[in-house]
Order: C-alpha cells, then sequence, then structure tokens
C-alpha cells in the first residue's frame, strides 16, 4: 500500500538513525545524505537494503547514485510503491 | 548402401574402484607475510586521503607489500613449508598441489608446477581461478581429491602480490589490497573433517570486480592502462553481506551443525565493515571467535581465509579440532563456504 510522503520520511529517519545513529529530526528532505548528514557509500548500502525491505521496494545499485538528497530517496520510495 | 558397423563395448575390462578415505581434514596449517610492514600514512597521498578515512571504511591500518624480487611461488613456498611442517608431514608424501590465484603474472604455465618443483616433488600441480574464493574452491576440491582416492596429502595455496594489479591512484582500491600466502594441508581423516561446500557463480556481475584490460587490449594499443584490478565497492558490499549471509547459512545446513557449535567464523577478509555487517545479518553467538586479520594484512583475496586461520591458531584465539565457518567471495562473481576441523 503507497504511503505519504511523511510517513516515508519518518520510516527513513527511523532506518538512517539505526545505522548512524543520527538525530531522526536531522534527516529532512533536502539534506544531502553525503555532504549534510557525512553517510559513506556503505552505510548508504546498509540504509538502501533497509529501506527495501520496509518499504517493500527494490532500489537497484545503480539507481542509488542518483539518491543524492533525502527527498530523492522519499519520491523514489514513493512512486516504486506507485 | 553399405550400412554402418554397429559397435559393441568389449566388455573384458572393469575399472578398479580407487582406494579413497572416508573423511578428510585439514592436517596443517601455514603462512606467509611479506616483510614489508605499509601503514596508510604510505597510501594516502596518492588518493588524497587520510588514515582516519581508510580506518573507517575498511578497518584497515596496515599491510605487508612483497618485494619487487618476491614472487608468488616464493610466498607460497614459505606458507606451505609451515602448513606441511605443522601436518607432521614430509614435504616427499605431498601428492598434489591446487595454487589458487590472480595475481600469478602469466597466462601460462601455472604457478603450481613451479612449486611443486621447489619442493622436489613431480606430483599433480594445477592452478585455479576463483579470486578470494580460491581457496575455499580448493579446499573443496582437495577434501574431495582425498575422499575419492586420486591423492592422499593435497597441499592447497591461497596466494596474491596484489600490489602488481593495484593502482595506487584508484581510491576505490589502492588503501584494500595486500600481499600474502596461505597454505592447508588436505589429508586422510576417519571422520568428517571437512563439510560439504556451499557454491556457486553470478556472472550476470562479472564486471563487479574486475581486471580492467585484457591481455589481447594491452597488446600494441596506446593509451590502454596496465590491467589493474577495478572495483565497484558498494555493489560488492551489497552482494557480500545481504547474499553472502544466506551462504553461510546454508554452509551450517549442508555440514549439519548450528551456529552454536561453532568456534569460529572466518570469512574472507575483504573489509572490516563487510564483516561486521555480515555477523549482524548471522547473528553468530557472542562466544564465537571471529576473524578481523584484515586490519593488519589487509585484503588479500585467496590468501585471506589461510592466513587468517594461521594467525587465530597461533595466537592461541581458537582451539585445535575447534569447528570453523569459512566462507570466500570475490570477482567472478563467485563463492564458496563450508565448515572445517581446524587442525
Amino acid at each position: 500500500m503507497a504511503q505519504t510522503e511523511q510517513e516515508i520520511l519518518e520510516g527513513l529517519a527511523n532506518i538512517v538513525n539505526e545505522e548512524t545513529g543520527l538525530d531522526v529530526g536531522d534527516v529532512q528532505m533536502d539534506k544531502s545524505f553525503t555532504d549534510d548528514l557525512d553517510i559513506d557509500s556503505l552505510s548508504m548500502m546498509t540504509i538502501v537494503v533497509n529501506a527495501e525491505e520496509a518499504f517493500g521496494v527494490r532500489i537497484p545499485d545503480d539507481e542509488v547514485k542518483n539518491l543524492t538528497t533525502v527527498g530523492d530517496a522519499v519520491r523514489f520510495i514513493q512512486n516504486a510503491q506507485g | 548402401m553399405k550400412r554402418p558397423r554397429i559397435f559393441s563395448p568389449k566388455g573384458t575390462g572393469k575399472i578398479k574402484r580407487a582406494t579413497g578415505s572416508p573423511g578428510s581434514r585439514i592436517l596443517g596449517v601455514g603462512g606467509y607475510r611479506p616483510e614489508r610492514v605499509v601503514p596508510n600514512s604510505e597510501i594516502v597521498e596518492a588518493i588524497q586521503s587520510s588514515d582516519a578515512w581508510i580506518q573507517e571504511r575498511s578497518g584497515i591500518v596496515e599491510r605487508r607489500f612483497a618485494r619487487p624480487d618476491e614472487t608468488v611461488v616464493d610466498m607460497s613456498y614459505a606458507a606451505a613449508k609451515d602448513a606441511i611442517a605443522m601436518a607432521g608431514l614430509d614435504q616427499s608424501e605431498i601428492d598434489a598441489i591446487i595454487m589458487a590465484t590472480v595475481t600469478h603474472p602469466y597466462q601460462t604455465p601455472a604457478a603450481a608446477p613451479l612449486l611443486a618443483d621447489r619442493l622436489d616433488l613431480r606430483c599433480a600441480a594445477f592452478d585455479i581461478s576463483a579470486a578470494c574464493a580460491g581457496y575455499c574452491h580448493a579446499v573443496s576440491l582437495a577434501s574431495d581429491m582425498v575422499r575419492g582416492g586420486s591423492a592422499t596429502n593435497v597441499l592447497v595455496v591461497g596466494v596474491e602480490k596484489l600490489t602488481d594489479f593495484t593502482d595506487f591512484t584508484d581510491r576505490s582500491t589502492a588503501f584494500i589490497f595486500g600481499d600474502g600466502a596461505g597454505a592447508a594441508v588436505i589429508g586422510r581423516s576417519d571422520h568428517t573433517g571437512i563439510g560439504a561446500t556451499v557454491w556457486g557463480s553470478e556472472g550476470d556481475s562479472w564486471s563487479t570486480i574486475q581486471q580492467r584490460e585484457s591481455w589481447v587490449e594491452l597488446r600494441g594499443r596506446e593509451g590502454v592502462a596496465w590491467p589493474a584490478i577495478k572495483m565497484e565497492g558498494h555493489k560488492v558490499f551489497r552482494w557480500a553481506v545481504w547474499g553472502m549471509a544466506p551462504v553461510a547459512q546454508r554452509a551450517m545446513e549442508a555440514a549439519g551443525v548450528k551456529p552454536s557449535d561453532l568456534d569460529a567464523f572466518i570469512p574472507h577478509q575483504a573489509n572490516m565493515r563487510i564483516i561486521d555487517a555480515m555477523l549482524k545479518q548471522l547473528k553468530l553467538p557472542k562466544d564465537i571467535v571471529v576473524a578481523r586479520d584484515i586490519a593488519t594484512t589487509a585484503n588479500t583475496s585467496a590468501a585471506s581465509i589461510p592466513l587468517a586461520t594461521e594467525r587465530l591458531l597461533r595466537e592461541g584465539l581458537v582451539p585445535h579440532g575447534g569447528l570453523a565457518l569459512q566462507i570466500g567471495f570475490g570477482a567472478g562473481l563467485v563463492y564458496a563456504a563450508q565448515v572445517v576441523e581446524l587442525p
């Protein structure tokens, strides 16, 4: 079932928090995973796999590099749930 | 028209059954680490990085580099001598050699006959190419050879001189690789000391870790770079963690052992982050010793598992006769895992 943008953001923020210890409040739509949240490529992969499981979507390896901001990821997940 | 003659077999000869062994086990292991210790500080300039960045992403503090004149055969010989000594054998009792390597710099001939000659042997000797999974592939072959009666004591060597195939300006690989050799002797046993191997390949991901150019492309073409090994690190990470944890699980099932029966977990030393993430997936009991040789040896591909095994035993961190789950995975993509009894 498709979730709202806010629901996906909250779910993703929890996943980011679990992997990195970052405060869920810091995970905002306009934040860059690399530049703002300081998340490296391996942590990003862990977040992606956990997000796939949590949201029931598939995020291909080659798509991950296009997910620059939290908003990119939220929108990708929302479209994939379509 | 002439009708074709119908042949029937003579039927006079019957092939004798080979005298195998009811079981096989690792009789001894040995390792060789090149003398030169190379800290991160020697690597960082060419990739505009830092010691902290490398440790954060890989857990690697330092690695060993072979001398320019030191070959994979030289390193293998040193590791083999120790493994044969631990097995309590004379080198003349080795009757087959399998070398797992991707850095012997000759397309042909193989390196193993040179190692056999160095050991004054004329036995079967051949190389296999299964990258970081090479050692576990070779252990599987050796175990089956002993049980099937094709050999009595098989010397298995995992060896790499990765410095010859590393681009030290490539940020995704320059800090990862190291040189070294690990060896094991597989021999007869009255019980099963090597569990069934769970193995496979995923050739659709062939280019995830690969030699940059083929040898043919290198010939007579300008602008072709030295065929160093390149890697798509984040893809490898995903495959290694979420793809390989179930393989490790299946290897335990194939051997008929539970996680709580294990004394050690010895995964290919690819990256400390992979080891940690894999452990999270496997949920192994806390008392199991986990090999973390990567910190001071880096990723030595086919050599990493026997080197880590040798170290755990030498440092007294695992018991002789204990059970270890070992899993190799790498370029191909290929993988192999089995539960073994430690020598």
